[in-house]
């Protein structure tokens, strides 16, 4: 790993200004992506900015209709809560599912959602309740959140703060693991939502992505079954060791069915 | 070179280090703690499993920096004297290693999951030890080994 500046500021504005002043420079939450790929060079930042002193970004509120998350809580502390258990089951459910208990125990929300990988499981659940990221300039809806492979709508040095997630009827995760890091080959989260129902599938393209076809199956009938015939083209999907694009489109439908049958 | 201050198995610490000192690096070759051991150095097999501030962390995957002011535990911190620590009496007694190579990385993965749970199920013990991998033992003698110690740890010996 190539040597690097290290800030560790103690107010948003700081970071946000350290990392708008120094070119190549990047922040650091949990660790948890970013050090794997600097230590195999495929990033080199020639600073990092740590999150880990910005007050306020690991809290977990509930607000009516809408869970708030800060940047800053762990995969570990999402899982955990009692009030995300309680609002959104689905949720604390899929956080507890991320990678393992040292990487539940560092890796951030913000992270997650700010690094946009392919296989992560939160971009599932930012899609699927139709979440708001809030960050250090303004909000951006989840729709329009997801630009393609570790792409987004975030500004260079924009900085994540919550992600705001409006409690649905019912909703579900349902993964197809990879066996050594548990990130999704397919994770598809199904929700029943105030403004309709919501499919989004993470794992099995560049980036997640809704299924108008079960949503419309789905709203006609909240079964499995509704499920049977619906077939995800396979152009635009991931073939790689673990699974090829055709068994990514078969494993889409298959969990597509088990959250649905798992809906609370 | 940066320095560092941390309390490591309840000593006071200072590193000189790089920025990019990684914090398995630190604890073997800057303070000569060779008890936690370096498997993939890819972030998978749990082998550099520490304790920062109580939480199991891989430490082949966190900065020496990010540590400044916290509290390292290292294998080496867990026994009194020639009294081995709960869960390590329970790994031996269960015979739950082999090489042995695995065995901090566990140790320290198993006494996180004891403080938070002290009687966890079978399932609840094969969920935590997700990140830490073993090529010997096939696991069965480990998930013994750290239901036992649990219960040991809290008070059931
Ligand atoms: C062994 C292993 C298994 C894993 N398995 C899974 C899995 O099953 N499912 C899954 O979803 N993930 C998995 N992960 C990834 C893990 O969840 C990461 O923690 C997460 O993707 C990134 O969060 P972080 O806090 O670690 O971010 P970091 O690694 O610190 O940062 C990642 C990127 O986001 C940027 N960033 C961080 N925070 C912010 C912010 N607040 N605002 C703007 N930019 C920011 C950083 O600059 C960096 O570019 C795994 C990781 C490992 C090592
Ligand atoms: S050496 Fe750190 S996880 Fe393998
Ligand atoms: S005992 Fe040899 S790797 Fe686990």
């Amino acid at each position: 790993m190539k040597d690097f500046e290290f800030h560790r500021p103690a107010s948003i504005k700081h970071a946000v200004a350290l990392v708008a002043g120094t070119a190549g420079a990047k922040y650091l939450a949990g660790g948890q992506s970013l050090l794997p790929v600097m230590k195999l060079d495929l990033a080199e930042p020639t600073a990092l900015v740590s999150l880990a002193r910005l007050p306020g970004l690991a809290d977990i509120r509930v607000d009516g209709g809408t869970v708030a998350i800060g940047a800053l809580c762990t995969h570990d502390q999402v899982a955990r809560s009692a009030d995300v258990a309680k609002a959104i089951p689905a949720l604390a459910e899929l956080a507890s599912h991320i990678g393992d208990a040292q990487v539940r125990n560092r890796g951030t929300l913000g992270g997650s959602v700010a690094h946009a990988d392919p296989a992560a499981d939160y971009p599932a659940a930012v899609l699927g309740l139709g979440a708001t990221i809030v960050t250090d300039r303004g909000r951006h809806p989840a729709d329009t959140y997801f630009k393609g492979l570790f792409e987004t709508s975030l500004a260079d040095g924009e900085l994540v703060t919550a992600v705001h997630f409006p409690v649905p009827k019912r909703a579900a995760y349902a993964k197809f693991a990879h066996r050594a890091s548990k990130y999704a080959v397919v994770g598809v989260f199904v929700a029943e939502t105030a403004a309709g129902v919501r499919v989004a599938i993470t794992g099995a393209g560049a980036t997640v992505f809704r299924s108008a076809a079960m949503e419309a199956a789905l709203t006609t009938s909240m079964t499995p079954g509704a499920l049977d015939g619906i077939t995800v083209p396979t152009d635009d999907l991931n073939a790689d060791a673990e699974a090829s694009a055709e068994y990514r489109a078969h494993l889409c439908v298959v969990m597509a069915k088990r959250a649905v049958a798992a809906l609370r | 070179m940066p320095k560092l201050t941390l309390s490591v198995n309840g000593q006071p610490r200072t590193i000189d280090c790089a920025n990019a000192t990684l914090l398995v690096e630190a604890i073997r070759e800057h303070l000569g703690l060779t008890g936690t051991h370096v498997g993939c150095d890819s972030s998978q097999c749990g082998a550099c499993t520490v304790h920062v501030d109580g939480r199991s962390v891989k430490s082949c995957t966190m900065l020496a920096v990010e540590a400044e002011g916290a509290a390292i535990t290292t294998i080496e911190g867990l026994a009194t004297g020639n009294d081995l620590h709960p869960m390590q009496a329970a790994f031996k007694e269960h015979h739950g290693l082999q090489c042995g190579f695995c065995t901090p990385g566990m140790v320290m993965s198993a006494c996180d999951l004891a403080a938070r749970n002290p009687a966890p199920s079978e399932g609840e013990v094969r969920h935590w030890l997700e990140g830490n991998l073993c090529r010997c033992t096939g696991y069965h003698n480990i998930v013994k080994a750290v239901r036992a110690g649990a219960g040991d740890m809290n008070g059931g010996k």
